[in-house]
């Protein structure tokens, strides 16, 4: 991280916040600290493409995963990190195609997904997702069938989603780990394919 | 208890809250259907007062043509219970 990080005035903001909100007792240090260790340590779209991998490997795991996503991210070791939110896992199929947004900010699975790009939380993708996603999927260079519905998940609330993408053709030959390589953060969050 | 099941039809309520709210302007006065009861979580427009209420939530689905007035989209919107009214 660059050293003139310290001097920017947002950083000002947020120091000032943070003391307040420990003056107040509604946070210490050290969870401050532990949240942000979390977050730069561990959060990554590797996460979510694990899971996506499994999923397209065991089908017991992708009903466990669609049932209960907080059990199922749990399961592969990433518990602690989705803790705090409704993880809800929504699959693509040869009918449907789904993409989250969150329009009234920039929510989504942080641990699953690694810290969120920059147009996810610029206000053109946040208004034009509910409006016009296949629009705004064109423009990833997502093209999709005129028969496929688009489903469009706004976290509003403290549900997260993930999107589950369709099964790779080649799924069968292919182990986990090969697998999970072919899943990107924009396939998670569903702007791309996979 | 929730008062809505998956399958109700529902309207998201019309007025313009004076404080904080996470119903989104562009859903309201819309209908759509219930797709699923989330959970009890704290209304965040009475918890940003200090006023801690839990209340069911729900997902609903509303058709791009019913927001928008044209298009094939669907968005799904999880909303707190005392966003909503029954649908006529």
């Amino acid at each position: 991280m660059s050293g003139e990080h310290g001097e920017l005035p947002v950083a000002a903001r947020v120091r000032r916040l943070e003391e307040r909100l420990i003056a107040a007792g509604l946070a210490t240090d050290a969870e401050l600290d532990d949240i942000l260790e979390r977050v730069f340590t561990s959060a990554s779209p590797v996460n979510g493409a694990r899971m996506v991998a499994r999923a397209w490997k065991d089908p017991d795991y992708r009903d466990r995963l669609l049932a209960d996503g907080n059990a199922a991210a749990a399961e592969l070791g990433f518990g602690a990190g989705a803790q705090g939110y409704l993880l809800k896992a929504v699959q693509n199929t040869p009918a449907v195609h789904n993409m989250i947004v969150c329009t009234l900010c920039s929510c989504y699975p942080t641990a699953l997904l690694g810290p969120s790009p920059s147009w996810y939380k610029s206000f053109a993708y946040r208004s034009r997702a509910v409006r016009e996603p296949r629009a705004v999927l064109t423009e990833f260079g997502v093209e999709l069938p005129d028969t496929t519905e688009i489903r469009v998940w706004d976290a509003n609330s403290e549900t997260r989603y993930l999107v589950l993408p369709l099964r790779a053709a080649d799924a069968d030959e292919m182990n986990e780990s090969e697998l999970a390589s072919l899943v990107t953060r924009n396939g998670l969050i569903g702007t791309a394919t996979r | 208890m929730s008062r809505f099941a998956a399958g109700a039809r529902v309207r998201a309520r019309p007025a313009d809250p004076d404080g904080h709210t996470r119903l989104p302007r562009y859903a309201r006065g819309h209908t759509g259907e219930v797709i699923d009861v989330r959970a009890t979580w704290q209304l965040p427009d009475e918890a940003v007062r200090g006023v801690f209420r839990a209340e069911p939530v729900y997902a609903v689905r509303f058709t791009a043509a019913e927001l928008w007035g044209s298009g094939s989209h669907s968005v799904i919107l999880d909303l707190w219970e005392s966003y909503l009214e029954e649908a006529q």
